[in-house]
């Protein structure tokens, strides 16, 4: 067992040795890793923190590599969404929060594998082979953010930023026994992440610890002007995180642990639950009756934005393009041969469900369901500061166990869907162990009520041991 | 008398006006500013439509489409919201159009023309924004070309998309409201009609009895008229030889001033329109009465204005007035010099010569009308030789007093003319008594001696009169 890596070591190592040193160190882990967590390593970062190192940095991450998912533009390296069909794509400009990661002196060490364009939940679907599970290699590592969690498992990068469409950042970092927030709806500019289903998505991080969490929630967020939907003002989590649960009121929404849940799941979450309650919280069931309902209505929506966000990959500019005579011949075999076949389905649903005569049946329909499921949200939370539930029913899969079966990996999203629909903010932080696989506690929070869920996450892992080990090296 | 219109001709309008005097585009801050520009030197991410790019509304923009929207009389609504429009097409680079679908920033207006019969309301169903694609250039001709160009400076120009009702009864009214609309959008200082593709036509048109076609790609308000004729008089063809018209959707080939079929709009795209998830809708309510504060005069205001205020003729007024620049510039000049002169000269002579040579009157400057039309007053110089002055301005430049003395033009002064008079009739004593002998002739021959005597300054007719005037004493 290893232990967990943090950026305040990593700062102290850096200190007494360089940040080349650091970022030379994590390089070789990461050639040597066999979990395919990267889907590019950038080895180039070393001129960067040796610029650091020559001409010292004050912020909060000098020196400090971070890990980049795939989906979200960085000016020079390539970003994929490890989909063939942005095969050879490098963005011309930095997505906002790699820009903020930059003016904090983070080094991007690389860009992080995933489920092609996000779409997945277990990064089987990546273009360049799935991601390992770093606790049991024959598991997947969750997703569609997996390479961004399973990087921070196998300590080949301290931090890392994943998005977060209806569980992407949280199911990861469940499986993967680390600590990721979907931040509020608004809180992080989306500028520059390549969309997948744009209401509902956020990017967010994920590191070994809940302060980790925090510094990075306050360099990622902010107002951006270049994204309409983005709202928040800056914030200063890290230095008020407080171990302190005194009188906070957490509600267990009875629907989240129903049907599919693992027993073993099951126990943990209520112990964790228990926990808090000895630590000075109380709890109380609450009622949300259109949980039920979120599941399809969130797909119906995911997808019907998808089909449209990625119309815009025809090999006319950029990416993979394939041979043809003319335009429509040449853009229909590019989207063809480009995509993956999950996307591929995604897109054709998406389609259908956006057409002249179906859009009110499906599209409109799903719309109104979303509507119910925020406000079973409101309700929830008007009663309570935090919602608790099992991140994911279950622990970590075994790698092609699922992939064939999309229906029981859509359902896998049970609990984490919601939350994207109602775009509320959501934490996963580990609470146990089954069979040597971690399993994650999910505190959902009111809107822009970070520094609530922030504090009861670090709370419980001052007073727990669940985030003590790690894995350790791969071989 | 109702204009006749035995066809039962139905036209209604779609068009696209580009918001060209902004700065920016409508989704992101780059130059508008393509004709002058590099081909795709004036992009970014976002009107590239690259991944993770966004777009932001154009305030501006915004609030051109509200005064556009009010000077046309239309509603503006409370709450605006932009959709996609998702369709796939090589200028297209996010393979959707952000538009508008049911909360379009205006509805409900009129425009009212000039018909045969006096006057006619054409209803304006409604008016949304939307951007632009980028502009294809094919290398060779369009259908057998090599390879395809394309250039996306145009890529998300500001564009407002205007929609009339069924209101128009003929294309020579069609040209009348197109002129008319151009004339509004132009006053509001959002419009440059001038440029290449500010303003495209889509035409809707049926005849009694006959389906509707719909006429595409009528780049300019000058094509529509032409469009209209030939698609009338082929569908009119169609059914006297007893066919039927057949809905669909027809391109307009401008260089051969014909419309060809494209698709049948049965096959019809279906643009699977929904909300834009990456805009918020957009309140503009409350912006209403300040972008009205900020409405200049209006043409038919105007118009008004210098009939009461100048005192020009119906004619003048509506001449100085269906072009803002040239009102402008008739106001400029009757600073300085008399109005209903002004007027005359402005609309009748200086318009005159533009149009000939498809100049704007920004290739005129005031100053040079106002000395040309005070030299005219003052006698200086005749009003043909005016004439001949603004037409050497605009055909080889210079300034108005040079180009009278290179050219001689200065009228000669009267007593000159008068002293070379006496001093021919003294001199000539043959030709006089000729004269007095019934030799009409004569004369003629005095006339030439007095040109001779002035160089030619003097006015020809009024040197007869002197003389025979001078003789007769």
């Amino acid at each position: 067992m290893g232990e967990p890596m943090n950026i305040s070591k990593i700062k102290s190592e850096i200190a007494k040795t360089s940040s080349e040193e650091v970022l030379n160190s994590y390089l070789e882990k990461i050639n040597k890793s066999k979990i395919n967590g990267y889907s590019t390593v950038y080895d180039e970062a070393v001129e960067e923190a040796r610029d650091i190192d020559k001409n010292g940095h004050d912020g909060i991450l000098a020196g400090v590599p971070v890990a980049v998912k795939d989906n979200i533009s960085t000016d020079g390296i390539p970003t994929t969404c490890c989909s063939r069909i942005l095969e050879g794509y490098t963005p011309p400009y930095d997505a906002h929060v790699v820009e903020r990661l930059k003016s904090e002196g983070a080094i991007v060490i690389g860009k992080t594998n995933m489920d092609e364009f996000a779409m997945g939940t277990s990064t089987e679907t990546s273009c360049y082979g799935p991601t390992l599970n770093p606790w049991d290699t024959g598991k997947v590592p969750g997703g569609s953010s997996g390479g961004s969690a399973a990087v921070i498992a196998s300590d080949e990068a301290p931090v890392s930023l994943g998005s977060d469409t209806g569980g992407s950042v949280r199911c990861p970092a469940s499986y993967c026994g680390v600590v990721g927030l979907k931040p509020t709806y608004g809180t992080v500019s989306r500028y520059g992440l390549i969309s997948y289903a744009n209401s509902l998505e956020q990017i967010g991080p994920l590191a070994n610890n809940v302060s980790d969490v925090a510094i990075m929630m306050d360099v990622i967020g902010g107002h951006d002007t270049r994204d309409s939907t983005s709202v928040s003002q800056k914030t200063n989590y890290q230095n008020t995180l407080k171990d302190d649960v005194n009188g906070l009121k957490i509600g267990i929404p009875e629907e989240y642990f129903g049907e599919g849940i693992d027993p073993e799941v099951e126990e943990s979450v209520w112990n964790a639950i228990n926990k808090f309650e000895d630590m000075g919280a109380t709890w109380e069931k609450v009622s949300m009756p259109n949980t039920s309902y979120a599941l399809s209505a969130y797909y119906i929506i995911a997808m019907s934005e998808a089909s449209s966000n990625l119309a815009r990959f025809d090999g006319t500019q950029y990416g993979y393009r394939a041979d043809g005579d003319n335009w429509h011949v040449m853009a229909s075999r590019t989207r063809a041969e480009g995509f993956g076949t999950e996307v591929q389905r995604r897109i054709l649903l998406g389609t259908y469900a956006l057409s002249a005569g179906y859009y009110d049946k499906y599209y409109l329909k799903a719309l109104k369901v979303r509507t119910l499921v925020k406000q079973d949200f409101e309700n929830a939370l008007s009663n309570v500061d935090v919602l608790m539930t099992p991140t994911m029913p279950t622990t970590a899969f075994k790698l092609g166990e699922k992939i064939k079966d999309p229906l029981s990996l859509y359902l896998a999203d049970v609990n984490t869907v919601p939350v994207n629909l109602a775009g509320v903010p959501s934490i996963s932080v580990p609470c146990g162990f089954s069979d040597g696989l971690p399993i994650g506690l999910q505190i959902i929070g009111k809107h822009f009520n970070e520094s609530t869920i922030l504090q009861a996450a670090y709370s419980f892992e001052q007073n727990t041991d669940y985030n003590a080990g790690r894995p350790g090296e791969v071989e | 008398m109702a204009e006749e219109n035995p066809d039962g001709v139905v036209i209604g309008l779609e068009i696209h006006v580009q918001l060209n005097k902004l700065n920016s585009k409508m989704f992101c801050a780059c130059s508008t500013d393509y004709h002058n520009s590099e081909p795709n030197s004036n992009t970014c991410p976002v009107c590239l439509g690259l991944p993770g790019s966004l777009p932001v509304i154009n305030e501006k923009a915004v609030e051109s489409a509200m005064k556009v929207g009010l000077a046309l009389n239309c509603d503006i609504v409370e709450q605006t919201q932009f959709h996609r429009k998702n369709y796939f097409y090589p200028d297209l680079p996010k393979g959707f159009q952000i538009t508008q679908y049911d909360y379009p920033i205006a509805n409900d207006g009129k425009i009212v023309i000039e018909s045969d019969e006096g006057e006619h309301v054409v209803r304006i169903k409604r008016a949304h924004m939307e951007e632009d694609p980028g502009r294809m250039m094919h290398i060779g001709n369009i259908e057998k070309s090599k390879g395809t160009l394309i250039d996306y400076n145009r890529s998300g120009m500001a564009l407002l998309e205007i929609v009339t009702e069924p209101d128009i009864r003929s294309p020579k009214e069609s040209r009348r409201f197109l002129d008319k609309l151009r004339n509004i959008i132009e006053y509001l200082e959002v419009f440059d009609s001038n440029l290449e593709g500010a303003m495209r036509v889509d035409a809707n048109i049926s005849l009694q009895g006959g389906s509707r076609t719909e006429v595409k790609n009528i780049s300019s308000h000058k094509g529509a008229e032409r469009a209209l004729l030939y698609e009338i008089m082929r569908q009119k063809n169609i059914m006297r030889r007893g066919g039927e018209v057949t809905m669909e959707t027809r391109h307009f080939d401008e260089e051969k001033g014909c419309t060809v079929g494209l698709r049948s709009k049965e096959a019809e795209h279906d643009y699977r329109y929904f909300p834009e998830p990456d805009l918020t809708p957009l309140r503009v309510a409350d912006r209403v009465p300040k972008v009205t504060k900020t409405l200049p005069e209006l043409p038919d205001a105007k118009r008004e204005r210098f009939l009461s205020q100048y005192g020009m003729t119906e004619m003048h007024a509506k001449a100085l007035t269906s072009d803002i620049r040239v009102s402008e510039f008739f106001e400029e000049v009757a600073k300085e010099v008399d109005p209903k002169t002004s007027a005359s000269w402005v609309a009748d002579v200086l318009k005159g010569e533009l149009n000939y040579r498809e100049l704007t009157v920004d290739a005129f400057k005031v100053e040079d009308m106002i000395s040309i039309i005070q030299m005219v007053t003052q006698d200086k110089i005749t009003e043909k030789s005016a004439v001949e002055v603004i037409r050497q301005i605009l055909d080889y430049g210079g300034k108005p007093d040079e180009i009278v003395r290179e050219n001689g033009l200065l009228k000669v002064e009267e007593d000159v003319v008068s002293k070379a008079v006496t001093e021919t009739i003294q001199e000539n004593e043959q030709a006089v008594n000729d004269y007095f002998a019934g030799k009409e002739k004569s004369l003629n021959y005095l006339v030439g001696q007095v040109m001779k005597k002035t160089r030619g300054r003097a006015d020809a007719k009024e040197v007869r009169e002197l003389l025979v005037d001078k003789l007769n004493k």
